[in-house]
């Protein structure tokens, strides 16, 4: 594994190239997650955030480039052999299967879990107590802030090393995007590292520990996220201060 | 404040408004479904007996249908010969022969057959069969588990790798049926065949019901692997996998779910349910290639007027275009060659009242 300063990286990505198609969307970008840590990829619309964490999870075909996962080469493994290395994912939009149950949307997230799934479910339900109260409720039914918790739920059922979220604050409220962003953090402290695109630039760093800007497929700036919320450059483009 | 306010009443009122439409509509198609079923049970009990017989074949079709729908999300033209050269399989099984016009003239090509096992000819109870029927069928849902596989693997599957459209899907299934029939009209000839000669037996059910024994056995066997179709789904780790990967395909693969062995299941589950649907048709009917080709329209009217994608809308499409087809002729309404096109009007008639189907989800 490969190590700065005595800190182990979780998931690295290295000088990737990817993208729909014929047409490459990342050209170069690399990003990576120490234990324990949350971090941040901010940047405007078509900078490829989403593109990127696509990739990483091996949804899209890394042309060039490597992820390496906890030590293990991973580039291009197939999404249903990556959640078994550690790696989940919470896509944007469409995350929940909206006509399975709040049960057996977390079951679907445990589906490769060979024992210890009563242990997980208790965990997700004491993460988000709403979960518990109506299980047997259709996922299509629930409002905006409990289907994205029903969604980081069922990528929990694994007990992810790492978590990929794709924008998980679109589309909520103001006080829901503070509760996910609240119980995103509550998951980081239990152990789990974390990467997350947001649109929501200003709220994604004030959690986070460290931060990454894209623009246009390549990394345009790093650091830590205190500094970049303080940055001059991030602020008019990102932050509209 | 205040417009914004009036415009969230607005838009309430219109889903209140929308999801009653929805609600009246499926509520008025229920009455006059019932409505229709008690007129049929008063007036048209035969016609009543053969209907529900011949929807339950129709509903184990069109669940496949439903199924291979939902996950593959595209029409499965092949179902229809698929299920016809189930019941040629079940034959060829039964009676060892492959080739030749009638039963007993046929050349031996088989080694075996279902019929040489021991006691296998004699009659169960009052049906016109023996076991030897149920061990050929049970080769030919193998068979045909396998047959579908095999063709996923070599058609569908590097289709969907191509990211091909839905037409391409369709099409390709429907040369596919092409192929079938002329491979049973090549093999077994055109004439009619039948898996026992002689008479069958009918029996007088309370409430002056005259049905077949054979008759009683496909309802039974059709209410039977309704119910396992319906475990399989809701209670099996595979079946809600299903489900899972109907709703969202990348969600699932997301999730950690298998999907190319989901996909392999589900095509074993509809080749096994059509092969048993298949030689029940034969039983109740009669084996002629072209039946296969005539059965898709009753298939995809009752997978379609079910909602497409849910398991018991296909029952209750199978039952009502079965009733309705049935009473249609023995009510001398329509002479019997028109009966398959009462499927396309029933249809026709629903989806332009509730575009969803009964149980479909409106989007």
């Amino acid at each position: 594994m490969t190590e700065t300063n005595g800190k182990v990286r979780l998931i690295e990505a290295t000088g990737i190239f990817a993208g729909y198609g014929e047409v490459d969307i990342l050209h170069g970008v690399s990003a990576y997650v120490f234990e324990g840590e949350m971090v941040a990829i901010i940047g405007p619309n078509g900078a490829g955030k989403s593109t990127l964490l696509r990739t990483m999870f091996g949804l899209l075909n890394v042309r060039q480039g490597s992820i390496v996962l906890k030590g293990n080469d991973v580039t291009n493994f197939r999404p249903d052999k990556l959640v078994l290395h550690g790696l989940g994912y919470v896509p944007q939009v469409d995350n929940v299967f909206p006509t399975l149950t709040i049960m057996e949307n977390l079951e679907m997230g445990g589906f490769v879990r060979e024992h210890g799934m009563r242990d997980r479910l208790d965990h997700v339900f004491r993460l988000f107590p709403d979960l518990a109260k109506r299980p047997g409720d259709k996922a299509g039914k629930l409002s905006g802030g409990q289907r994205q918790m029903l969604a980081l739920g069922r990528a929990l059922m694994l007990d992810p090393d790492v978590l990929l979220l794709d924008e998980p604050s679109a589309s909520l409220s103001p006080k829901m995007v503070e509760m996910i962003f609240d119980r995103i953090k509550a998951i980081n402290e239990g152990g789990t590292g974390i990467l997350l695109v947001e649109q929501n630039a200003r709220e994604a760093l004030s959690v986070c520990h460290r931060g990454y800007v894209l623009a246009m497929g390549q990394n345009r700036l790093e650091g830590e996220a205190s500094s970049l919320l303080h940055n001059e450059e991030v602020g008019k483009l990102y932050l509209g201060a | 404040m205040a417009a914004i306010e009036r415009e969230a009443t607005t838009f309430q009122f219109r889903d209140w408004q929308r999801r009653f439409g929805n609600f009246a509509t499926g509520a008025g198609l229920w009455l006059l479904i019932i409505a229709f079923v008690i007129g049929a049970f008063i007036w048209e009990r035969d016609g009543l007996v053969t209907g529900t017989v011949v929807g339950s074949l129709f509903a184990l079709g069109a669940i496949g249908i439903t199924l291979i729908y939902g996950i593959l999300k595209f029409g499965h033209f092949a179902h229809g010969d698929s299920m016809m050269l189930s019941a040629y399989l079940a034959f060829m099984f039964l009676t060892g022969n492959i080739a030749g016009e009638t039963q007993r003239s046929d050349v031996e090509l088989l080694p075996f057959s279902a019929s040489d096992l021991p006691g296998a000819t004699t009659k169960i109870w009052e049906f016109s069969f023996g076991y030897s029927l149920l061990v050929a069928m049970g080769l030919a849902a193998i068979l045909m588990a396998g047959f579908l596989i095999a063709l996923d693997h070599a058609v569908y599957g590097p289709l969907r790798r191509r990211h091909s459209g839905i037409v391409t899907f369709s099409i390709a299934s429907l040369g596919l049926a092409l192929i079938i029939r002329s491979l049973m009209l090549f093999i077994w000839g055109s004439g009619p065949r039948f898996y026992s000669p002689g008479i069958r037996e009918a029996t007088e059910l309370p409430f002056d019901i005259r049905i077949l024994y054979d008759q009683i056995f496909i309802l039974a066997m059709a209410l039977v692997l309704m119910a396992a179709v319906y475990l399989l789904l809701y209670r099996t780790k595979l079946g809600k996998a299903m489900r899972a990967m109907a709703d969202n395909a990348e969600l699932a693969r997301v999730s950690g779910i298998n999907t190319d062995r989901t996909v392999t299941w589900t095509w074993a589950i509809a080749g096994a349910l059509v092969a048993v649907a298949g030689v029940m048709l034969g039983l109740q009917t009669q084996l002629r290639p072209e039946l296969g080709f005539i059965v898709i329209l009753p298939l995809f009217a009752s997978a379609i007027l079910g909602g497409v994608g849910s398991p018991h809308g296909a029952l209750a499409g199978g039952l009502i275009i079965g009733i309705v087809q049935e009473t249609s002729v023995t009510s001398g309404i329509l002479d019997s060659g028109y009966k398959f096109s009462v499927a396309a009007i029933v249809l026709v008639m629903v989806l332009l009242i509730r575009p969803t189907g009964l149980f479909g989800v409106p989007r």
